[in-house]
């Protein structure tokens, strides 16, 4: 299983993806301390860029990459899998 | 060709504490399921006073008393920097403390379902006695009602509670006893969405100067359905609030899109006076209950106020053309259609590069692009980022993939051709349309020459489908040159046709 | 090489003023996965 967020902001991509990981930090939802470990990835991350067709990715992605704040994305993701990722 | 105008707008917000308390989903889902939850016990200090609400700079932005050019000094947070001196009442309408806008839904209500308790009332009624807009209504305010006849109706029927400063001052009847579409909980988010639709109507007929018995159609465009069980979304907003902001010679019709309805009913109205069906079209919307609060959580987490404590609402008169106001270029629409997907590359082309490309226009042939004006003061700390802010990097990034601009330029692009956004998370409220008001401004006195306005709306929240939608439309300075309707062929030019046809006929007669 | 998506189930969040989850599914389309749930948030 593998999750793939589209999140706006390296902060609300960085949630979620805690969410699915380490279970929910806002100890609010249904996900609340249930820790899942499942790997996550944010659409703009070389992990799934790099292994998903150019010309699609492109035409579907391409110009976000301008718009979204794209190392602070990789580095918060980067940072939470380190943290908490079982597989 | 002879364009349809902008002819006059109105532009309002409420100040409603107690309904975001009680009646904004993400409260009342939270009271439902966790009522002793910290979170509900956090509200009332976080909640904003009417004053901070009147000096919050992007609520006097919006009701036309700060240009959007001047917001963007402001410092952010903007609730930590209020503006001095500001005034309830801006150039283009007023934002209304909690207390009058319940009389203003008693007054819009026909079927005796809105209950104010005796005193309350009477306050409410000195209050709007003073309302310049109001003073000749009070008396569709009617009689009130005992503190113990209202906790009656909430105990023991069904009634929605009307808090003021956290105590019951009245309810909201249900309208039926099993009609599932006419409970005491529809009924209040309709006739919030109705009276503050109707303030909106007042102002722009007060601010404008237009007789309002001259107006002949209204288009109402809020994400509200009203109706019974037969016939869930049967309508019409439209009319109710043309009946109850004295629009005596006018019909309507509703009109839904989720956050794109408001540009969809500006293009059609401009459609409508363009063809000659009417003369003189508003377009109007009301507020939202439910989004009040919406993003309450993340606030109150950040121990920042709840800002989203206002209603909205807006009216647009669509008029023929002047030759001074600004013109609606119902030739450079641009829409989202069922083949574009969902890529943002496809949407930002077709909203906004496809009306260019007709045009003959670059991206930076448009002075002022009207996006989704979220102010991202409230969108921010939420995790939706600046989401105008996005929209221009958008509009900027196509235009460096299409070779008009470099990408170092793409900062300073958003700066010149964007602004800040201002509008209330209220949905259909900060989508494209509140620089219309502003724009009748800058492209008639002002310096600028063309708008685009730009509405995109969520449809795959509603279900029906997964897609997406979004329409927009170019505004731009009048010339000044106005065709009178009939006269599209000159005297000279039918002289010149008789000529021909004479000719033709001679050439015929040789031929013989 | 062995890609970080082979042979994977996988569900996307995507977000409406980032990148909308149709977006990845057809960017997926064509890998060795199989997307077993989408929807796209709107926080506005």
């Amino acid at each position: 299983m593998l999750i793939l967020l589209g999140a706006a902001e390296a902060e609300s991509a960085g949630l979620a993806a805690e969410t699915v990981t380490n279970g929910d930090p806002t100890f609010a939802g249904p996900l609340a301390g249930v820790q899942l470990g499942l790997k996550v990835y944010h659409a703009v991350e070389p992990e799934f860029k790099d292994n998903v067709d150019a010309d699609v990715y492109d035409e579907q992605i391409g110009m976000m990459e301008m718009v979204l704040e794209v190392d602070s994305i990789i580095e918060e993701m980067s940072s939470i899998r380190e943290q908490f990722c079982k597989y | 060709m002879s364009f349809p105008v902008i002819k006059g707008t109105g532009y309002i917000l409420v100040h409603t504490p107690d309904i975001m308390h009680h009646h904004g989903t993400t409260q009342s889902q939270e009271r439902a399921a966790h009522p002793d939850s910290d979170y509900l016990k956090a509200l009332t200090d976080h909640t904003r006073t009417y004053e901070e609400v009147v000096a919050y700079a992007p609520n006097q932005t919006y009701i036309g008393s700060l240009h959007p050019e001047k917001l963007r000094d402001i410092p952010m947070p903007w609730y930590a920097n209020p503006v001095e001196k500001a005034e309830r009442v801006g150039a283009l309408g007023e934002i209304m403390p909690q207390d009058e806008f319940y009389g203003l839904m008693k007054m819009s209500d026909v079927f005796d379902l809105v209950k104010l308790e005796d005193e309350f009332l009477a306050t409410v009624k000195t209050k709007l006695e003073a309302h310049p807009l109001f003073k000749d209504d009070v008396d569709k305010l009617g009689t009130g009602d005992t503190e113990e006849e209202i906790h009656r109706f909430v105990k023991d029927h069904h009634a929605d509670p009307i808090f003021h400063e956290g105590h019951l001052v009245g309810c909201v009847k249900r309208a039926h006893d099993v009609d599932v579409s006419l409970t005491a909980h529809i009924i209040f988010e309709n006739l919030v969405s109705k009276a503050s639709g109707m303030l909106a109507m007042k102002h722009l007929v007060d601010k404008s100067g237009i007789d309002v018995s001259t107006i002949d159609y209204v288009i109402e465009c809020s994400e509200e359905a009203c109706g019974d069980m037969n016939q869930r979304g049967g309508g019409n907003f439209a009319k109710a609030i043309a009946e109850a902001a004295g629009a005596i010679n006018a019909t309507g019709s509703d009109l839904r899109g989720f956050c794109a309805a408001p540009t969809h009913a500006l293009i059609e109205a401009a459609a409508l006076v363009k063809a000659g069906v009417y003369e003189n079209v508003v377009v109007v919307a009301g507020g939202a209950t439910a989004k009040l609060g919406m993003n309450g959580k993340d606030h109150v987490k950040k121990d920042m106020p709840l800002l989203e404590d206002v209603l909205g609402g807006f009216a647009v008169l669509v008029s023929g053309n002047d030759g001074v106001n600004p013109i609606i270029r119902t030739d450079l629409v641009g829409r989202h259609t069922v083949a574009t997907g969902s890529s943002p590359q496809a949407v930002i082309t077709s909203l906004i590069t496809a009306p260019l490309d007709k045009g003959g226009l670059k991206i930076t042939d448009v002075d002022k692009y009207s996006v989704e004006m979220q102010n991202p003061d409230v969108t921010k700390p939420a995790g939706a980022g600046d989401v105008p802010e996005a929209n221009y990097k958008m509009i900027a990034a196509l235009g460096v993939k299409r070779g008009e601009m470099e990408r170092a330029e793409l900062p300073a692009f958003v700066t010149k051709h964007g602004m800040p956004g201002w509008a209330p998370t209220q949905g259909h409220i900060p989508s494209g349309i509140p620089y219309v008001g502003y724009a009748q401004q800058d492209l008639t006195t002002g310096s600028q020459n063309r708008a685009m306005i730009v509405g995109k709306g969520s449809l795959f929240l509603g279900r029906m489908t997964n897609l997406f939608d979004g329409v927009s439309v170019m505004l731009e300075r009048n010339s000044g040159e106005v065709e009178t309707p009939g006269a599209g062929v000159s005297k000279k030019e039918i002289k010149e046709m008789i000529v021909e046809a004479m000719k033709d006929v001679a050439a015929e007669m040789m031929k013989e | 090489m062995m890609s970080v998506l082979d042979g994977k189930k996988v569900i996307i969040i995507g977000d409406r003023d980032g990148i909308p989850a149709p977006a990845m599914v057809e960017c997926l389309k064509g890998t060795d996965t199989e997307v077993v749930f989408s929807s796209t948030e709107c926080f506005v």
